[in-house]
């Protein structure tokens, strides 16, 4: 199939197409830590209204294809977030939220706050703020959407 | 009972290792020694109707730890602070989960913050951080900083 070109002119076709459905049906996982959670909630009641990007928030990793961690992440959480990210089906994306996420926040020298989420998990998007206000999540998600389109991720037909 | 009737009746009970610190008005403050800690709270749950543990906390006066006891009482209308004193290197009490339940998480997080050892307790493990954990953070000598 390679050989006749085929698969180059099936990918050519699908390629947008599963580019488009992947980037406009982004699936978080409804999974909110700390206070940045209260923003989460905040970009998809109706001011912000999230779903109308094709966020929908999931309960199951499962049916998930972005990990949003908002908040600090103790060493007792670190392998259940783990496990989480593990369960999502590739293709998958991680958003921190927040400093706590980035970098441990105010919690930099605590005992048992872990020191950034990319210590342990690959990190697409960084989100900054305090939290960071919806708009700034909103942002996040429309950075992710650029992130898709941009990557050759969604082929119809793998090597 | 009011403060003064309480004082007087722990005092006459224990007349050895209780130290009564002051008095204030729904607030009694004491010292006992770890020996007798248990008969101490057993009396006052059974005899003096002290039916709650409000909290059970440690301190580290760095050449000594301590633990804070405060019972108080819906009958008696008034708090019970008790102090103990326990050398740093043997940190052992006896427990007091066996009387009151609520003793149970408050003691756990003792030993997960301070590693103050509670004889007795029904399960004396890490409440809060993982149970690998090779140190206890509110002690003095802890540092913080990267892990």
């Amino acid at each position: 199939m390679r050989a006749t070109g085929v698969k180059r002119a099936v990918d050519k076709i699908t390629t947008p197409i599963w580019s488009w459905s992947l980037r406009n049906s982004i699936f978080p996982l409804h999974f909110g830590i700390a206070c940045c959670a209260l923003e989460m909630a905040a970009s998809s009641a109706p001011r912000w209204d999230a779903e109308r990007f094709g966020i929908v928030y999931r309960s199951s990793p499962r049916q998930c294809d972005v990990l949003l961690v908002n908040g600090w992440v103790t060493t007792k959480l670190r392998p259940d977030l783990r496990r989480l990210y593990e369960q999502m089906p590739e293709p998958k994306w991680v958003i921190a939220m927040g400093e706590c996420a980035i970098s441990g926040g105010p919690w930099y020298d605590s005992h048992t706050v872990v020191q950034g989420v990319d210590t342990f998990i690959p990190v697409d998007i960084y989100i900054p703020g305090c939290p960071p206000r919806p708009e700034a999540l909103l942002d996040g998600f429309l950075k992710l959407q650029d992130k898709i389109r941009a990557s050759t991720k969604g082929r119809f037909l793998e090597d | 009972m009011t403060e003064e009737a309480i004082v007087d009746a722990v005092r006459k009970a224990f007349p050895e290792g209780v130290t009564i610190g002051g008095v204030a008005p729904r607030r009694i403050f004491a010292r006992a020694d770890r020996a007798i800690i248990y008969k101490l709270c057993e009396f006052l749950k059974n005899q003096l109707k002290f039916d709650h543990v409000s909290c059970v906390t440690g301190v580290d006066r760095i050449d000594r730890f301590q633990v804070v006891y405060h019972l108080s009482s819906y009958e008696n209308r008034c708090v019970l602070e008790i102090t103990v004193d326990i050398p740093r290197d043997d940190p052992e009490i006896d427990s007091i989960s066996p009387l009151w339940g609520g003793a149970n998480w408050h003691e756990r997080e003792t030993y997960d913050m301070f590693g103050i050892r509670f004889k007795n307790h029904p399960r004396l493990e890490r409440i809060f951080l993982p149970e690998d954990t090779q140190f206890f953070p509110f002690r003095k000598d802890f540092k913080l900083g990267r892990q």
